[in-house]
């Protein structure tokens, strides 16, 4: 099978990682346990002080800490090829390192488009060389992302793409999708979808909501996400083909996407931390890194989309993170770029919001964290003997402020700038490589 | 107070404040020499991104009669135009020292981010269909002149909600003064949650105009019938246009201008008594008057000033 994802790799660490609690709710694990990690694999997983530690291994005192398998993103921008001044593969991927993550999968509308196989394997070719973890690419569903003509996606598909996207903007054309819908069952490969009626969102900058009002900005509206998703699960159902829903925001799209998987529909979906954490409010000084596509919505809509990733409804939890260059960002809002990075703060913002504020399980976000690869094919990792050693270390009381320390991507627009928050990501691995070390210890 | 960027920064006191100066500024026209020395040897600086007649010529007035030196800058025929950027524009202005500046801009917050950009101290005079403080305090002071006070007036501001910044200070400035404001157009002009967030009653017909003791027009830009938001100017008229005989006799009418008439507002309304749109525009002049004398030579004394002299 094609190799679909890329990375320069390194030289894998011999540690036993002590006297963490490991949490794998994947393994059924929740408890003490001491991790001895060897040659990319993990070796064993004991009941803590239980393992004799061989000579030539070091022993990585992890207590008070929690270990979990390292996270994937279905969902983030490395802007290269040709907008390399907002990311880079190499920063990009130092950004995931930093915020955990073993695997992530980067989305096509660069400069040029991901929208042919060469392109896609001179990516790969370039993340061999740089990305300090594994990454993978999707291909355009349309040529230029123009939403009329399909690429070639079999050949994308040979070539390795992780699946196909539009993303950034909607495939308005119904008859279009369909079309690419059919033309799965020659590829296989995910279709991931940024759903939006650009009839309705009208381009807005924010939602549409009091705020909007108040500011005397265009809003746009959720139904403008919901009716899309709407549309594509029935485009999905009558072709028996597999959609992947991105960045859902608005109630209306949960309840969407609930019915449709209650039918049978075979649609996956997204949330990201921003859409779990923040609302409209945030745009209320009309500070630009709260401006991202979806917007932030309102408190009933963040708590849908809570509860929408509780039960199931949102299967993953993924960043979308979208780097933009501060000249870009520091223009009135209307004229600022969409998007907000978070490749570094994701599990540290959920787990200070949603686990230490709101009582949410620990277990059930780790699970939504690591699960973003699996609707592409790939294997989440897991904290199980045998498995690629491939581990996130989190001190939950080390307290940060966001930004404080400077970025490892590029880019700096960050919605969650200046936020205190309550736990940090000290390690990584990935395959046993340690490709971060940072935070508290 | 450093800057005026939105009315609510103001609250009741603020706008009490500033108009009981505006009122006398009020007689600085009708004087010989028609200046007064307070800001002699400062800077005001005008930075329009959009065309205006009134606005810039008020400000300008504004600043001459309190003896200011001005610029105008407009964005056609200037750096602008060849893409310098917003915060560019601003530093530059900035190194001239000025004491204020005064802009508007096309966006929302537009004039919230010259304040981070300058050391002087930024007025906004309208950004998107955010905000345009100023305007609001010349209809509450028009507004003030012939009624003494607002508290209890009924005021209906009428067209074009969705797009109008005037509808957005001005309903703000009349609440806080204690008049209570209904917001009438057509649905597809007033944004959703528009009533919520300002406190307005939302209607959408004239039926119960009668109970206004002031009705607000805005005015009904030509560009609105493109994107669909009303049939037609003719429909709007039928509908919403402010007739002589849709009112009583004891309303006033006022609008911020410029207005299309027989659109928003009949001609022969325009020209009676019950208009109080040429005050409107005298208004304009001695309110700014008041701003700038506010932030310039007001209690809180200009930063530069306060470092020379201490340095």
């Amino acid at each position: 099978m094609t190799k679909r994802t890329a990375w320069k790799s390194g030289t894998p660490e011999a540690a036993l990682l002590s006297g963490a609690t490991v949490v794998d709710p994947r393994a059924g694990l929740h408890g003490a346990f001491d991790v001895h990690i060897s040659e990319g694999k993990i070796v064993s997983v004991s009941e803590a002080g239980t393992i004799e530690v061989p000579d030539d291994c070091q022993v990585i005192d992890c207590s008070g800490q929690i270990l979990m398998p390292a996270f994937t993103d279905p969902h983030v921008h490395f802007r290269t090829p040709g907008q390399e001044h907002k990311e880079t593969i190499s920063s990009g991927t130092a950004a995931a390192a930093a915020g955990g993550y073993c695997l992530v999968l980067a989305m096509p509308n660069t400069t040029p488009t991901v929208d042919g196989a060469e392109i896609l394997r001179g990516i790969l070719a370039r993340a061999e060389q740089e990305a300090v973890i594994p990454m993978g690419q999707l291909g355009a569903i349309t040529k230029g992302l123009g939403g009329a003509d399909l690429t070639e996606m079999a050949q994308m598909t040979e070539a390795g793409a992780a699946g196909f996207t539009d993303d950034g903007i909607p495939v308005t054309d119904a008859g279009v999708l369909r079309k690419a819908l059919r033309y799965q069952q020659v590829t296989g490969a995910v279709i991931a979808l940024h759903e939006e009626d650009p009839s309705l969102s009208l381009g807005a900058p924010l939602n549409e909501g009091l705020v909007s009002a108040k500011l005397g900005l265009r809003g746009q509206p959720g139904v403008a996400e919901s009716t899309m998703i709407s549309r594509d699960c029935e485009l999905a159902e009558l072709e028996d083909a597999v959609i992947h829903v991105q960045h859902v925001s608005s109630a209306g799209s949960v309840r969407v996407i609930r019915e449709a998987k209650a039918r049978g529909v075979k649609v996956t979906a997204e949330a990201s931390p921003h859409h779990l954490l923040l609302t409209d409010e945030a745009c209320s000084t009309l500070d630009s890194r709260a401006k991202m596509n979806p917007p932030l919505r309102s408190e009933e809509d963040r708590q849908a989309v809570i509860a929408g990733l509780v039960d199931g409804t949102l299967d993953c939890i993924a960043t979308d993170h979208a780097p933009h260059h501060v000249d870009e960002k520091e223009q009135p809002f209307e004229d600022a770029p969409f998007g907000t990075t978070g490749l570094e703060t994701s599990f540290a913002a959920v787990y200070d919001e949603l686990v230490v504020r709101s009582g949410m399980s620990l277990d059930l976000i780790v699970e939504r964290m690591t699960s973003g690869c699996i609707p592409f094919g790939f294997e989440p990792p897991s904290i199980v003997s045998g498995h690629a050693a491939s581990i996130t270390v989190f001190d939950p009381g080390s307290e940060w402020v966001v930004g404080s320390d400077g970025w490892a991507s590029s880019s700096s627009n960050s919605c969650f700038a200046g936020r205190r928050l309550c736990g940090r990501i000290v390690r990584t691995f990935v395959e046993g490589v340690q490709v971060y070390e940072g935070g508290s210890k | 107070m450093k800057h005026l960027i939105s009315i609510d920064q103001l609250g009741r006191n603020g706008i009490e404040r500033i108009l009981d100066r505006a009122a006398s500024f009020g007689s600085v026209a009708s004087r010989e020499v028609q200046k007064v020395p307070a800001l002699r040897g400062r800077l005001v600086v005008n930075l329009f991104y959009e065309s205006s007649t009134r606005t810039t010529s008020s400000f300008e007035l504004a600043a001459k009669r309190l003896s200011a030196d001005v610029i105008s800058i407009r964005s056609s025929g200037s750096s602008v135009d060849k893409g310098e950027s917003l915060k560019d524009t601003i530093t530059t202005l900035d190194a001239y020292e000025p004491a204020a500046i005064v802009v508007r801009h096309p966006r929302a917050g537009a004039a919230d981010l010259v304040a981070r950009w300058t050391r002087a101290a930024v007025i906004n005079a309208g950004d998107g269909a955010h905000a345009h403080p100023t305007q609001a305090l010349l209809d509450v002071h028009t507004l003030r002149q012939r009624f003494g006070q607002l508290d209890g007036l009924k005021i209906w501001i009428v067209g074009d909600i969705a797009h109008s910044r005037v509808a957005r200070s001005t309903a703000a400035a009349f609440g806080l003064m204690g008049a209570s404001v209904t917001l009438c157009g057509p649905p597809t002009l007033l944004p959703p949650g528009i009533g919520a967030a300002l406190g307005c009653r939302v209607v959408t017909n004239l039926d119960e105009l009668a109970e206004a003791d002031v009705v607000y027009t805005l005015r009904m830009q030509h560009e609105r019938m493109q994107g669909g938001d009303v049939p037609s100017l003719n429909e709007y008229a039928a509908l919403y246009g402010i007739t002589g005989d849709r009112l009583v006799a004891s309303q006033v009418v006022m609008h911020p201008g410029p207005v299309n008439r027989g659109v928003e507002l009949a001609g022969d309304v325009v020209d009676s008594a019950q208009s109080l749109i040429g005050e409107q525009v005298a208004a304009g002049v001695a309110v700014r008057m008041a701003v700038l004398y506010e932030l310039l030579a007001g209690a809180e004394k200009d930063e530069r000033v306060r470092e020379a002299a201490t340095a």
